[in-house]
């Protein structure tokens, strides 16, 4: 902001809260009422029988949360959609980054049909990734068995097949953002740093820690947040893949648990306090987010 | 770049078209099973091609259901959700990059702690709240919420968008004697719109795609479903008829891929122009 007129203008008076009106109005009702409902309900005994009115809501205050806390089962979930993100996230950048540094070294040509491929694959609804997935890895009728000769090797049967199958999926859906994205910030490297380094007698993999990496550091930092997050929350893979949550729920993450419990067996309560518990652990990522952010010292 | 060695170059641009062709295989492979005759289908060869196509899986998709009237209300929901979120967005963004004022940085920091609620948790307290206002069953009910869920991060996009527009031009602007309006509409929207459409994309696919809500909001009245629920029709228990879900997937993947290339050029300058800021 400069000159004290701008400045003096800038203020706006109530032109900016009308502008945010709207937008205050939809989270308000949308989100921030939703996540103070949330909260409400984790700390009340609700389920059909209060939902259709048939018994008083009674206050239960951490009840909800003990019952949780003491399922072995919460936190064999835990465990799994903890690690699953992660090793969904790691795949993900290691294999969208690879790939825009592939993509600076080729002509325009084998470029443009990656770049069309890639987006292909990140269109697709995430329903009909997954159902394509399970077809192509389909034990009677799915050309990978055939290719790879496993007659009808099941990969939804066993726990970490099914896992990595749908790990699979996921990374072909998420890593085109991440590749586009690390290309778009390459890109806007100036050409003559990549050339003074290549003179220099730096190798390939020397510029792109050296150089690359630390100037792509603030655009690492957004995919690899907006992959924690998306990944973290994966519910549709899980949900189509594996039916619900695989076999006797060996393939539950936290989110396709946190429905099975509100939905399936009506205990709202128990499902909300799941919900919180996702929301905290996001709610942690975040702040980590913002101090990275803040370090770089980026204005907001 | 020139400094790259030419055998390397080859080297790199026939791996660059292997993995195309592997990332394109598993659309090729819908788009060839939806054409596949049912006997293909249950074949245990699984070919990679056909040379006998046919309409059939397409015929079954369309006639076993409404589904062109589970196209039409997926179609309307994502619209709606597109541009009301836009517009939205686009007044919120231009409120927090080009005034100052009190509880700026606070809305900021807000707006970006709400991109990371997971909007599955918020499914069962939104599912009270539509049956609190009657909403279940009707497409408001898969709208709102999704608008609610887009805006934040199409907020978050659209002000590195906004602020590029240089600020001697809203000076000009007001100099000319435009008025604050005149200036949000006329001049500030059509420069942002590039940045509309890179943001609007998210918010497409997101609403395109939810099978969450769809599943838990549209519970007894079928004629206000959407694609995902026609398509998990198909699986049956005994045994699934990948034809039709193929050609079901087809159907539901091709306006999306429409409007990716539609929006291409713009989404990656606009992701460029977003994440530099």
């Amino acid at each position: 902001m400069s000159g004290t007129t701008a400045a003096a203008r800038r203020g706006g008076g109530w032109t900016p809260w009308l502008y945010l009106a709207p937008a205050l109005v939809v989270l308000g009702g949308l989100l921030v009422y939703p996540i103070y409902q949330l909260g409400l309900i984790s700390f009340l005994e609700y389920t059909q029988a209060q939902v259709s009115g048939g018994e008083p809501t009674t206050f239960k205050g951490l009840g909800n949360y003990a019952t949780l806390f003491e399922d072995p089962q919460f936190w064999q979930v835990l465990l799994a959609t903890v690690v699953f993100a992660a090793a969904c996230v790691l795949a993900t950048l290691a294999v969208g980054c690879a790939l825009a540094v592939l993509l600076t070294r080729v002509r325009a040509v084998p470029r443009l049909a990656l770049m069309t491929a890639a987006l292909g694959a990140w269109a697709t609804p995430a329903i009909t990734g997954s159902t394509v997935w399970v077809f192509l890895f389909d034990p009677d009728f799915g050309p990978v068995n055939k290719v790879l000769g496993l007659g009808d090797h099941s990969w939804t049967y066993g726990r970490h097949s099914a896992f990595a199958l749908v790990l699979l999926e996921v990374v072909w859906c998420s890593f085109p953002f991440v590749m586009v994205t690390v290309y778009a910030g390459i890109r806007a490297i100036p050409g003559e740093v990549l050339e003074a380094a290549s003179l220099d007698g730096a190798s390939q993999w020397r510029i792109w820690r050296s150089v690359m990496a630390p100037m792509l550091r603030p655009i690492l930092v957004v995919v690899t947040i907006q992959s924690v997050i998306w990944d973290f929350k994966i519910f549709t893979q899980i949900y189509v893949m594996t039916n619900g949550g695989g076999i006797a729920g060996q393939n539950l993450v936290l989110n396709v648990y946190a429905y099975q419990k509100a939905f399936a067996s009506s205990q709202y309560s128990l499902g909300s306090a799941i919900g919180v518990v996702m929301l905290v652990i996001l709610l942690a990522v975040t702040l980590v987010y913002l101090r990275l952010l803040r370090r770089q010292g980026e204005e907001i | 770049m020139t400094f790259v060695r030419r055998p390397w170059r080859l080297a790199a641009e026939a791996s660059a078209l292997l993995i195309a062709l592997i990332v394109a295989f598993p659309l090729y492979w819908m788009v060839l099973s939806a054409f596949k005759p049912a006997g293909e289908i249950q074949s245990t060869e699984a070919r990679p091609w056909t040379l006998s196509p046919s309409l059939d899986s397409f015929r079954r998709v369309f006639e076993q259901q409404e589904f062109g009237r589970y196209f039409l209300n997926s179609l309307l929901v994502a619209s709606v959700v597109v541009i009301a979120s836009a517009l939205i967005a686009f007044l919120a963004a231009t409120a927090v990059t080009r005034f100052r004022f009190r509880f700026r940085t606070t809305l900021l920091i807000m707006f970006l702690v709400a991109q990371m609620v997971p909007i599955e948790a918020l499914t069962i307290p939104l599912f009270f709240l539509m049956r609190d206002f009657g909403q279940l069953n009707t497409l408001g009910s898969l709208i709102l919420p999704h608008i609610a869920f887009s805006l934040p991060f199409a907020v978050w996009m659209l002000r590195g968008f906004v602020k590029a527009v240089p600020e001697a031009l809203e000076e000009a602007a007001y100099i000319d004697g435009a008025s604050r309006s005149r200036f949000l509409w006329q001049i500030l929207f059509p420069l942002v719109f590039p940045g509309l459409v890179a943001t609007s994309v998210f918010s497409f696919i997101s609403t395109w795609n939810d099978f969450l809500f769809a599943k838990s909001f549209i519970i007894s009245d079928t004629s206000q479903s959407t694609l995902p629920m026609a398509l998990l029709v198909f699986f049956k228990p005994e045994e699934n008829d990948w034809g039709g879900i193929m050609a079901a997937s087809t159907v539901m993947t091709v306006p999306v891929l429409v409007f990716f290339v539609l929006v291409q050029r713009r989404l990656v300058s606009g992701l460029g122009g977003a994440v530099k800021d």
